[in-house]
Formats: structure tokens, sequence, C-alpha cells
């Protein structure tokens, strides 16, 4: 990595800033389970090519509306979602599309890594194979290189491919699973709190890593975390009890919010 | 690094990018199949489960029921005791031939000449042996009926019994038919008379072992059986607890107890057959203890639901949460007066359920029992543990051997009384579950 | 009788210990060290225990003593004969002891002096005696008796000063200082451990009693003959046709035993496990909590009637189709599957065994963290290739366990067998003819008489170890494999 490129990575994304392009477009989402409702009206956009940082107290309501981006909450029995998410042009909750294919485009990781109790080459290989992306060994091979090459885990783990995924540290399992979610090419990742299971070290490269990917993905992020959402994030919303507060600016949001529950919740009063 | 980009890997930079082929239809094509497979193997499971109750209970529902002639009968004196010597030798009234009374009685009803002997011998047959007995007792308790008429309920035989209830094909030849065509005709006679009819048969329920099926029934092995649980109650409920609360709340962890651990685990997947062994060489062979008594059946059925018992306690002992044990000790409360008076009363429900669920499969057991000499021809009723009996599944076992038509009836009807024997244990134990069922 | 009279010892020393206590006290609790029931139990324990201690000794050994004592005063030539003889005599003592106990003393003195009448005298009483006594066993068993009424006596007495001992030195020993409550406590703790060294006992139990009789059928079989013979045809235990030895070969009811679970587990691995991942993955849990129970219905029908249910319904009607279909395709109506065959029983085994693979895999499907799930989920997996490629790979230990033993269930199934399988012991492959297992002969060779020396009856204590030390192996190698398991996943 240098500066050079990454520069210029910066500017290319300014100039894309001026004329906003939306990924993802949340109209009046409200979560329900079972008779409790745990989101109230967000109107939230996910802009492209940039990170979004979810922050907010605990139960604020900001990992359900992640799990909402790829329909997760699908597999939760009693969840019940109203409003209208669009991937594109796409109405994710409409019958047509399939929620297979969507997740396909909305990749997830989760936060706790979760590497499959399979080797390491197996793990990357998973999403390509079920989707059918290569067409034979070479490509495979391809695939899972250049996957572990973006998250930046080649170097370590290119000697014991064949070993198993669950060997890993903490830090490096959660790039096998950044890894293992880029394998499928997603034009958004979803990330539920990546960094709270691990340590420092690993929370530092795991946030470079998420920089990196910027230029290539859309990437929503929850954390818990303020500095780091500072750190990794361009926009940042900020949720409480169910609902959005603001949505800003990283920048602006750290030094100016325009919500005063923001500027509480950031200086710590509450949360 | 970020400068090795794939083509597979390319940003999504652009809109409306063409769509990737992931194969979506042949994929739910296959997801649909697997489901139906999984729709399929449980259908497969409850189908089975209706049928093999379906076909017990279509076999076994007309057992309940017994085809009896009910008839005058004349005890007439010359038949029972010609020459009066009653008084003198109480065995005449013993070794009377009472079959021909009753055979006379229904020859009576139906218009059959006593002289026509073939006639008198196919009424003879109609009817059921057991009406000897019926009779004889009836006249030895009280000796002033003889000479008296009285109209009397008697068994019909098994094979009338039989083509009463429709079970014998009446369309095959009559010589391939235990019932010929006459009998049949006598007995549409007599049912149209109303001297013929079903009732309900209490016999099934009370007599003890016969070679006739119509006057079978299984009170000796319900006896023994409930011997046998009462041992099992007895025994296997204060053991295993006692075994489960060592176990779990003083047992150090070591090799010792790791070794119980796996043996009580494997010992509850030990084939029952082997306890039967075991009670043959030990109880048996070794102690002498009597064959065929109950309470070897109970001793060896407690060892087999011992290990049941106490997996269950222990389970029912870990859901008593810590907070409970430290709130006791703290107060100043020995080990043994927290476990007695506190943990144990909680975990109560949970015991009793999984030994209900215990004592309903010893109830259900019949290998082991085969092996101790359950299996008895009893005719009598055990009066202690120690006396010849039979247990509920052995009956069953031994009237599947009967190669008579009407004792599949029998077995079957054996089965539902079983069968509702273990429900009603089933869903006591269900009920005490949601009852006493607690979330910590 | 004498445990009652124990008893109401033990009760009275229980409430003489609690008013000793109680005034001691002197209506202070404080004061003692236990609570004043700790002090009564502390006494009844000390009243029963010692007298149920010498009351057990005593009815162990006395009976050794005894015949010791009688056997001692046999006259020369009766301790010569073979022991098989000696124990036929002492059984023949023992029923003319039983029969003098109903004479009355002049018969009894009539007899002893002529031992010639007491066959004749005991059958006027209703007892009849195997053969004509020598006169030795007329005293023998006079003697016999008279010890065993002394004996009673004495144990009696003995068991009762013993309890009347116990309860009097405990009592004096209830002082304010006396830790009652941990003495009481350390025999619940030690009849705690008692019990749960009754598990222990048993599998002791099971192993030595039939490590003896197998070794006693070693001794006239070889074990490779019956480990290694491929005929199995023990003849009939005629007692006294000693030469007829029939031959006792274990393989072709071991292979049977096998064959037959594993046409059962054909049955039950595939509908138990997918009915166990349509319940884990896809049902409600509405359908779950109806259609769980039920199929566990299936585990709690007996098996009995499982072997009826093969008997009456499924081995005809097996029969029935297979002369239906042969009619059909080569116009000879003969049944080519006999109503009991390897089939039937193996079908009606694999019903029974639904429930055990389903319950046992869902619980192991369960216990794969939905993490895994939610992990192959989120790339965009179906819900059947999340199954088939993570959850499977990710349960299979565990489900090789489930399978394991559900083998070994199989494997020591008998009523079914019994009733389905056929007695005939063959080896052959196909599964529309009968063939037998393990547990029907074990079965068949001990109901009706029995003789404990004869190998007819002997042989199936060794099929009985054999098939325990089969399914023992199965056990913990599947209980290994299932506990690594759940370690991995807790």
């Amino acid at each position: 990595m240098n500066m050079m490129s990454e520069a210029a990575v910066e500017k290319a994304l300014d100039q894309k800033m001026n004329d906003v392009s939306y990924k993802m477009v949340g109209k009046d989402v409200s979560v329900y389970y079972g008779e409790k409702r745990a989101l109230f009206d967000v109107n939230l956009n996910v802009r492209e090519n940039t990170v979004t940082a979810l922050i907010g107290p605990s139960g604020c309501g900001k990992s359900t509306f992640l799990r909402c981006l790829n329909r997760m909450n699908d597999t939760i029995e009693s969840c019940r979602v109203t409003g209208r998410i669009t991937l594109d042009t796409d109405d994710i909750y409409d019958p047509s599309i399939d929620v297979v294919e969507l997740r396909a485009r909305v990749g997830m990781v989760f936060q706790k890594p979760n590497p499959f109790p399979k080797s390491i080459y197996e793990n990357i290989a998973y999403g390509p194979r079920i989707h059918g992306l290569a067409r034979n060994k070479a490509d495979m091979d391809q695939i899972v290189e250049a996957s572990l090459q973006r998250a930046g885990l080649w170097n370590e783990a290119k000697d014991r491919l064949q070993e198993s995924g669950t060997g890993l540290s903490g830090g490096q399992q959660q790039r096998l699973c950044i890894a293992r979610a880029i394998a499928v090419s997603p034009e958004v990742i979803l990330m539920d709190e990546p960094c709270s299971a691990l340590d420092p070290i690993a929370t530092a490269k795991v946030e470079e890593l998420i920089h990196e990917l910027r230029s290539n993905y859309t990437i929503v992020i929850v954390t818990h975390s303020m500095q780091q959402a500072a750190r990794v994030s361009q926009r940042t919303a900020m949720f409480h009890l169910g609902q959005l507060v603001e949505e800003n600016d990283t920048d602006k949001m750290f030094t100016n919010p325009d919500d005063q529950r923001t500027q509480d919740y950031i200086m710590g009063r509450f949360g | 690094m970020s400068q090795v980009i794939t083509p597979s890997a390319a940003p999504a930079a652009a809109l409306g990018r063409p769509r990737r082929d992931i194969g979506i239809k042949r994929r739910y094509a296959a997801e649909r199949r697997f489901r139906a497979y999984g729709i399929a193997a449980i259908l497969f499971g409850l189908v089975f489960l209706f049928i093999l109750l379906w076909s017990v209970v279509s076999k076994g529902y007309t057992a309940f029921q017994q085809t009896m002639i009910t008839v005058p009968i004349e005890f007439s004196e010359q038949l029972i005791d010609p020459k009066n010597e009653r008084a003198s030798n109480p065995q005449k009234l013993l070794t009377a031939n009472y079959p021909v009374l009753a055979r006379n009685a229904v020859a009576k009803v139906l218009g059959v000449a006593e002289t026509d002997r073939t006639a008198m011998r196919d009424v003879g047959l109609m009817l059921s042996d057991s009406v000897r007995s019926q009779l004889r007792d009836l006249v030895v308790a009280d000796p002033s009926i003889i000479g008296k008429t009285q109209p009397v309920r008697l068994l019909a035989s098994g094979d009338l019994d039989s083509a009463f209830k429709g079970q014998i094909n009446l369309s095959v030849s009559e010589n391939n038919r235990k019932i010929s065509d006459r009998q049949v005709g006598w007995m549409n006679q007599l049912s149209e008379k109303g001297v013929l009819a079903k009732h309900f048969n209490t016999g099934i329920f009370f007599n003890g072992a016969s070679s006739r099926p119509e006057a079978a029934g299984v009170g000796v092995a319900l006896i023994g059986s409930f011997y046998m649980m009462l041992i099992v109650l007895v025994l296997a409920l204060p053991i295993g607890v006692a075994a489960s609360i060592y176990l779990e709340e003083f047992a150090p962890k070591n090799r010792f107890t790791d070794l119980i651990e796996v043996n009580i685990n494997n010992l509850a997947a030990v084939p029952s057959i082997v306890y039967g062994l075991l009670g043959l060489a030990v109880f048996i062979n070794f102690m002498g203890l009597p064959r065929s008594a109950s309470l070897i059946g109970g001793l060896v059925l407690t060892l087999m639901t011992l290990p049941t018992i106490i997996i269950a306690t222990r389970a029912a002992l870990k859901a008593v949460p810590p907070s409970i044990r430290a709130a006791a000790l703290g107060l100043g409360a020995s080990k043994m007066q927290t476990i007695f008076h506190h943990v144990l009363p909680l975990a109560m429900p949970g015991i009793l359920t999984g030994t209900i669920i215990g004592l309903a499969h010893a109830l259900g057991e019949t290998a082991p029992l085969l092996l101790i000499g359950m299996v008895a021809f009893v005719a009598n009723y055990p009066t202690t543990p120690l006396d010849p009996s039979t247990a509920l599944p052995v009956q069953i076992y031994m009237w599947a051997n009967e190669a008579e038509r009407a004792f599949v009836e029998r077995t079957s009807g054996a089965i539902i009384i079983l069968l509702l024997f273990l429900i009603v244990m089933n869903v006591g134990a269900i009920l005490l579950r949601r009852r006493f069922e607690r979330r910590w | 009788m004498l445990l009652l009279t124990t008893a109401v010892i033990a009760i009275l020393g229980y409430l003489a210990g609690t008013r000793r206590a109680l005034a001691l006290s002197g209506g202070r609790s404080s004061t003692m060290h236990s609570r004043p029931g700790y002090y009564g139990s502390f006494v009844a324990v000390w009243t029963a225990l010692p007298a149920l201690l010498v009351l057990a000794a005593w009815l162990i050994i006395s009976p050794a003593v005894i015949n010791n004592v009688v056997r001692s005063d046999f006259p020369a030539e009766a301790l010569a004969q073979s022991s098989a003889t000696q124990s036929l005599n002492f059984g023949m003592i023992e029923g003319i002891a039983r029969g003098l106990n109903a004479l009355s003393p002049d018969e009894t003195a009539q007899a002893e002096r002529n031992p010639g009448d007491l066959r004749a005298l005991m059958g006027g009483r209703g007892v009849a005696i195997a053969g004509d006594p020598e006169p030795y066993m007329v005293k023998a068993a006079i003697d016999l008796n008279r010890m065993r009424m002394l004996n009673s006596w004495g144990s009696t007495v003995g068991v009762l000063i013993v309890a009347v001992l116990g309860a009097l030195i405990s009592y004096r020993l209830i002082a304010p200082r006396f830790r009652a409550r941990n003495r009481v406590e350390h025999v619940i703790l030690g009849s705690l451990i008692l019990a749960s060294s009754i598990a222990i006992l048993t599998t002791v139990g099971i192993v030595a009693s039939m490590l003896t009789e197998a070794t006693q059928f070693f001794h006239a079989i070889p074990a490779w003959e019956f480990f290694f013979g491929t005929v199995w045809d023990p003849r009939f235990a005629a007692a006294g046709s000693g030469g007829s030895e029939g031959q006792f070969g274990l393989v072709p009811l071991l292979l049977g035993t096998l064959y037959i679970g594993f046409v059962a587990m054909l049955f039950a691995v595939p509908v138990g496990l997918f009915s166990a991942i349509y319940m884990a993955e896809y049902a409600s849990p509405r359908l779950r909590s109806v259609v769980k129970p039920l199929l566990e219905v299936l585990a709690g029908i007996p098996t009995i009637v499982y072997g009826f249910f093969a008997l009456t319904t499924v081995g005809p009607f097996l029969r029935d189709i297979s002369a239906q279909i042969a009619g059909l395709t080569t116009g000879n109506y003969t049944s080519f599957i006999q109503a009991q065959s390897v089939l039937t029983a193996g079908f009606v085994m694999g019903i029974m065994l639904i429930p055990y693979v389903s319950s046992l895999s869902d619980d192991i499907i369960t216990a794969v963290p939905r993490a895994m799930r939610d992990g192959s989920l989120g790339l965009g997996a179906t819900r059947s290739e999340t199954v088939k490629r993570v959850i499977l790979p990710a349960a299979l230990p565990g489900i090789v366990g489930a399978i394991l033993m559900t083998a070994s269930r199989a494997i020591g199934e008998t009523m079914i067998v019994v009733l389905a399988a056929g007695v005939a012991a063959r080896m052959q492959i196909n599964p529309f003819e009968p063939m037998t297992t393990v547990t029907v002969k074990i079965v068949n060779q001990l109901t009706g008489d029995l003789e404990f020396t004869s190998p007819q009856t002997l042989v199936a204590f060794a099929l009985g170890i054999t098939l325990f030390a089969i399914t023992l192996c199965l056990n913990i190698y599947a209980l290994y494999i299932v506990r690594k398991y759940r370690e991995q996943y807790e």
C-alpha cells in the first residue's frame, strides 16, 4: 500500500460523492419481533463505495436494520419487516427478488468469526461453489487466492490452505470470513460488529482491511466503538430506541452533530 | 496488495450491471426436492405409526365384546346327581357332566332332538368348554339350585364367537373352516331369538390363562405386572435418586466417577435381554429364588430402569440453578440440608417424569421376562410376589404364538390394554411436566 | 417380624433421643450443636444399622455352617460319593426335614426308629419324598431341623441385643457439644455412595455371571468351535443323553443379527435423518411440537407390539404382495417373500428405530451453532445447501455416534426378531428368506426346562456375553464420539 494510490482513491471517491449515488435506499423501514416493534420507520440511504457506520447504544436497532439489508431477518421465525428497501433499483422485499440472489449480492460478516469447520480453501470456495462462479479448478484457485489477497490473509494462509479454518487465530478467522464474503464478489458487504470479539491488534488489521475494501465495495458496518466508526467510515448513522436519530458525514457527526442525542451519546452521557 | 484485482472480483461500479447467473432455478428445484424428502420421511414414520395402531385396534376392539348365549338351564337332578349321593360324596358335584346341561338347554331352544347324536355334538361345540366350570361353580355355591331352572349366560365357543363377529370367511368350503353351515344357521336362529348376543367382555380383564381363547384373560398378567411395577417403583426410585444425588452433588470429578458416568450411560443402552440373563444367573441360579416369580421380574426390571431414572434425575438436579444452593448454604445450612430441603423438592417434577417414563418402558419390556421363566401358563391369581405369575407383555407374546384365529383378537385386545396403560402413564408424565415446568 | 421389632426399637430410640436432646437443651435449642431430630435420628441409625448388619452376616454365614455340621455327621460311605450324588442326597435331607415339620412328635420318634416307615407317614400328610431314605438321612434331617430352630432363635436374640445395645450406647453419647448432624449426614452420604455403586455392581454382575456360565460352556465346547463354527445345531438337552452334543457355531447367528440390523438401518437411517433435518431446519415450532412427540410415540411402543405387527400384518402382507408380483410377472402365483423373513423383521425394526435416529440426530443438528447457519445463509446459500454442505459435515461425527447407538439397539433387539425373523440358523443372502439372530437363540435356549449343566443351556450365556461385548463396544465408541462432538461446540 503506498500513499500515492491511497490518495488517488480518496480523490476519486470525493469526486463521486459530489454526485451522490445511493447503493441501497431504505424507506420507512419498520421491524417487528412478534408483537414487539424493534425499528420505527427508518429512512436511511447507503452511498455507493462508501463505508457507512451504524452506531448507537445496545438494543437500538442498528443490527436489526443491518440484517434487513440482506434479509437475514427472514431466518428468525417471528420477525416481520415493513417499508421498502431497494438495492440499486430492485425492491429487495419484492416477491420477484430471490433472497439467495440478494445475499449473493449483499454479503455479510458476523460479530463472532464463524468459519465453517472445513479447510481454509474450502471456506473461501464455499460461496463460489454454491453459486457456480468457477468454471474449473484453476478458476476456483484464482478466486481463493484473490479473495485471500484482498483480505490480507494470503501471506499468512498460503502455506496452510488445506488446514482447518477453525485453527486460525480470532483475527485471522474474521479476515477469513471477510475473504469468504468477498469470494462471492458481492456489491455490498454488511459487517455486524466485526471486531467486537477481537483483540486490538487484530482489530487494527481488520479496520485497515475495511479501509482498503471501500474502493471496490459498498460497506455498512455496525459498531459499538465510536472511535472505530470515526476511523473507518465516511458516513455515520446514529440509532436510538429503534429510531434513526441522525445520519451525516462522519467528520461532522463527531465534531458537530445536528442532534442533541448524538452529541450526548458521543460525549458518553448514555449508551 | 490492492492491485490484485481479478475480473470476477471487479468492483460493481456501474449501476445495472448484468446479473450473474447463479443457477437460481436449478438450486430451488434442489431445495424443493430436499424439503420433499424431509416431508416424505416424516410422513413415512407417521403413516406407519397410524397403520400399526390401526391394525392393532381394528383386530382387537372386538375382543372387548364376547358372544354369549343366554338360555334357561335346567339343573336336572338326573344328570347332576342321579343317585342323590351328594351329601355323602362331595366329589359328585365336582365331577358331574355339566356341559350336557348347557348343551341340552341350547338344543331345546333350537328344537334339536336330543336323540340326534351328531346334531347334539355340533350344538355342544358351539359352547365354550368353560361352561363346565361356570355351571359347576354355580351348583357348588348353591346346591339347592338342583332341580330348578334358571337362565344362565354362557360363553360361546371361540369359533362361534369369531363367526358371529364376521371374522370367518363363510364363502370358503365348509370342510376348510371350523364352523359348519348348520352351526351358522343355528347361530343366526339364536341371534334372531335374542338368545345369542354380544356383551361387554369382562373376562379379558379378570380371567387367567386358558387354552380356550374365549375364556382367556389378562387378569393374572395384570397382577404380575402390577407387582413388578410396584417393586420397580419402590426400589428404583429411591436408589436412583440417591445415586444421582451423590453423582451430581457430592462426587468428586475423578476417573472413578467418570467411569460410573460412562457405565451408567452404557447400561442404559445394554440390550434388555442381557438383563434377563443376569437375572437368570444371579437371582435364580445363584440365589435360588423361585422361577416365574414377579419378584425376580421386578428386580430385573429395576436394574434395567435404574440407569434411565438416574439419567433423568441428574438432568433434573442439574436444572436447579446454583443460586438456590448458594442461598441455602449462605444461610448456614449443611450441604445435605441444602439438597434435601431445597434442591430435591425443586427437581422432583423432573425426577417423577423420568421415573414414569422409565416405568412405562419397564411395563412394556418382554425379553428379559422370557428368560426368567415368566412364560408360564398361570391360571390362578398370584397372591404374593413370590408366586408364579406372568406379565402383560409376556401374555401378549404367548398369545401371539397361539395358532387359533380367536387368539389374534385376544392378543390385539391385550395390546390395546397395554397401550392404554402406557398412554395413561405418558400423559401423566406430560401433564406433570407441564404443570410444574419452571423457567429459571 | 424381626425386622419389625428392630424398626420399633429404632423408632423408640428416635423418640428417646429427641426427648433427651430437648431436655438437655432446656428449651433453648441454640445450646445444642444440632437440632433435636438429628439426635433422635442418630440413635435410630445406631439401633438399626448394626442390627441389620449382624442379621445380614448371620443369614449369609449360618446356612454354610449348618450344612457343614450336618455333613460332618454323614457316614463315611456317604461322604465317599461323588459331589453330584452328595448334593442330591442333601436335597433329599432337606425334603425330609421339611416333611418332618408336618409330623407329630410321636410320628417323628417312630420315623427315627424306623426310617422305612417315613415315606408312608409323610405320604399320609401329603408330603412326597423322592425315594426311600437311608437311616442316616433321617437323623441328619432331624439334626437339621433342630439346628435351624436354634439358629433362628439365636439370630433373633442376637439381633435384638445388638439393636438395644446400639440404642443405649448412642443414647448415652448425646450431649450438647455432640455433633449428631454430622454423624447422621455421614451415614446418609454412605448410603448415597452405596446406591451409586449399584450401577457399577450391575455391570460387574453382568460380566461376572455371564463369564462364569460361559466359561463352563467353553469347558464343554472349545471356544474356537463356538466363535468360528458355521453350523448351529444344538440338539435338545434331553436329560441323560449326554452323548449327543450339538454344534454351536456362532457365525450364522451373528450374520443373521448383522443382516437384519443392516436392513433395519437401511430403513431407519434415511427416514430418521431426513425427519430430523426437516424438524430442525424447516418445520415451524407448531409443526415441530406436534410431529416430534408423535414420532417419539414410535419409540414408546413396546417391542412386543412391533413383533405382533410384523407377525400378523407386515409378514402376511409382504408374502401376499410378493405372490401378486410373481403372478403378474411370471404367471406363477407363488410368493417369493416368506412371512417370516429378514425383510419383515428388518423393516419393522427399522420403523421402531426411526425415532431413535431422528431424535438423536435432531439434538445433534440443533447443537450446531446458529453462527454456522448464518454464515452460510449470509453468503446466499439456500437452506438445503446450508444443510448439505455446512451443517451435516459439521454434525457428522455426532450423527455417526447416533447411528452407532441405534445400531446397538438393532443388534440387541429381541421381540421383533423372535416373532418375525424365524428360527432357522442359516447362512444365506436372500433378504426374503428367514434367518435367525443371537437374541432369538438366547430366548430359544432358555425357555422351557433348564439344566444349568448342559451346554444347550449354557450356550445362551456365551451368546449373551458376545452380544454384551458387541453392544458395549458400539455404545462406548458412540458415547465417546458424541461427547467429543458436544465439547467442540460448548
